[in-house]
């Protein structure tokens, strides 16, 4: 029965996985089209076009796969899902509501979100080796520098979080939230949101796959089903960044009613918080590289080692 | 060989799935959540294996030699794919590798600095670590490193 009741968990996190990645890029379909002064998808589906995704997808899987003569076969076909499955494994640990709803309460659940994440790059730096292709090459290296530059302040304000509640488990860490953390951790937040965001090269992160130098950087080379893994692991991205950062920083699961209806403000505050992505993407030229790291090593990186004074500081005070 | 161990790996399975009944990451011992999380992952190979066996089975397969090149800019490419560059940032690498692993140290450290018996003296050794970071930091900047070069 036990046995069964994990597996069970294990499909419902793969469903959303699969689910919410999409609703999340029909949203920036929409989202971007109405910034932009136009629709946007209006066929697919009939209803504003709603099935759009799911078109893009039956395409994807009925086209041809085309490895370049010259690329390193397995590496490269094996890097899609590097790319997206430490998503997957992620979204597991991060909890939902209060009363244990979550897929699987992680004891170093912090630590271990973090760790997991660091790997989804090691699936484009493949792509970009493999692909026997000077812009892929040059996109998978871009990839890398970003993730190292952005991945310390991402730790730092990460660790702010664990000091202000004094435990490494998610679920601990909202527990232990009150309304007043959001302004004392307001720079540890807009630090880890940033820097996610320059992890997942979202614009205007997106020096990585900038189209009008690189191409497409790492992905110039795929095709088909593997392709839409690629972009498939972008969205779910997004959703775990957005996901966390509602849990680390905005209090997850509390607000009004919070007893019952805990679940829907994690979600609430989650899909505010993708709106914002998608509202970056369309309102930021992208950064230069030299832009990109200065702006990484003087700004984020100082600004994580303040938030992480005034925590300690706060915390020793108040206790 | 196999069909006797996969009875034994169920059967452990199931053990474990017992012993995590009530609270998983408190009653069992302390790796029994990593059990679920393995069973994920594994949900989540099963599933890319799935979507890659039913891709071949519903696309075509046309090679043709121009199909086989490498696109790179829609151009016929130039000479190897492996070109040598110039990677500017290494030494962004260097200092990341010594900022990440002192970093993982705060983990520990923040989970205990605010409990009875450390406090103030405790906030200050982090100081002082936390210091000698950025003074590092501080190095690498007048140094120049963090400029483009």
């Amino acid at each position: 029965m036990t046995l069964l009741d994990a597996l069970l968990r294990c499909v419902a996190v793969l469903a959303v996985f699969l689910v919410f990645p999409l609703v999340i890029g029909q949203t920036e379909h929409k989202v971007m089209a109405h910034m932009q002064g136009r629709l946007g998808p209006m066929y697919a589906g009939g209803f504003h076009g709603w099935a759009q995704l799911v078109a893009d997808g039956v395409k994807f899987a009925q086209k041809e796969d085309v490895v370049p003569a010259e690329a390193d076969r397995r590496v490269f076909q094996l890097a899609p899902a590097v790319a997206l499955l430490p998503y997957l494994v992620v979204l597991i640990a991060i909890p939902v509501g209060p009363h244990g709803l979550v897929g699987q309460a992680v004891d170093a659940g912090l630590f271990f979100v973090l760790a997991v994440m660091g790997v989804g790059v090691l699936g484009s730096l493949m792509a970009g080796w493999a692909s026997a292709n000077k812009f892929s090459l040059l996109g998978g290296i871009r990839t890398a520098a970003q993730l190292m530059s952005y991945e310390l302040p991402m730790l730092l304000a990460a660790a702010s979080v664990a000091m202000a509640a004094g435990t490494l488990s998610l679920s601990g860490i909202v527990d232990a939230f009150h309304w007043w953390w959001v302004p004392w951790q307001v720079v540890g937040g807009f630090v880890f949101f940033t820097a996610g965001l320059a992890e997942l090269q979202r614009p205007p992160f997106d020096m990585p796959v900038a189209d009008s130098e690189i191409i497409f950087g790492a992905y110039t080379e795929y095709t088909g089903l593997r392709f839409a893994l690629f972009l498939l692991s972008e969205y779910a991205g997004i959703l775990v960044l957005c996901a966390l950062t509602t849990v680390l920083f905005l209090g997850g699961w509390h607000g009004p009613f919070s007893d019952g209806l805990g679940w829907l403000w994690t979600l609430l505050k989650t899909f505010a918080l993708a709106f914002v992505v998608i509202w970056l993407r369309v309102t930021y030229p992208r950064l230069r590289e030299d832009q990109l790291m200065r702006f990484a090593w003087t700004v984020l990186i100082p600004l994580s080692l303040a938030q992480l004074a005034l925590t300690g500081v706060v915390k020793v005070v108040i206790s | 060989m196999e069909a006797t161990q996969a009875p034994r790996t169920v059967g452990r399975l199931a053990q474990w799935a017992a012993a995590s009944a009530d609270g998983p990451a408190r009653d069992g011992g302390y790796f029994d959540a990593y059990a679920a999380v393995g069973l994920l992952a594994v949900v989540g190979v099963l599933f890319v294996t799935v979507a890659f066996t039913a891709n071949r089975l519903m696309r075509p397969v046309v090679p043709t030699p121009e199909k086989l090149l490498a696109y790179e800019c829609g151009v016929d490419p130039v000479g190897e794919g492996w070109a040598q560059t110039h990677i500017r940032y290494y030494v962004y690498a260097f200092l990341y590798v010594i900022f990440a692993v002192d970093a993982i140290y705060l983990f520990p450290w923040a989970t205990v600095f605010a409990a009875p018996g450390y406090g103030a003296g405790t906030l200050v050794e982090m100081f002082v670590f936390i210091g000698f970071l950025a003074v590092g930091l501080l190095y690498a900047w007048k140094k120049g490193v963090l400029a483009w070069t």
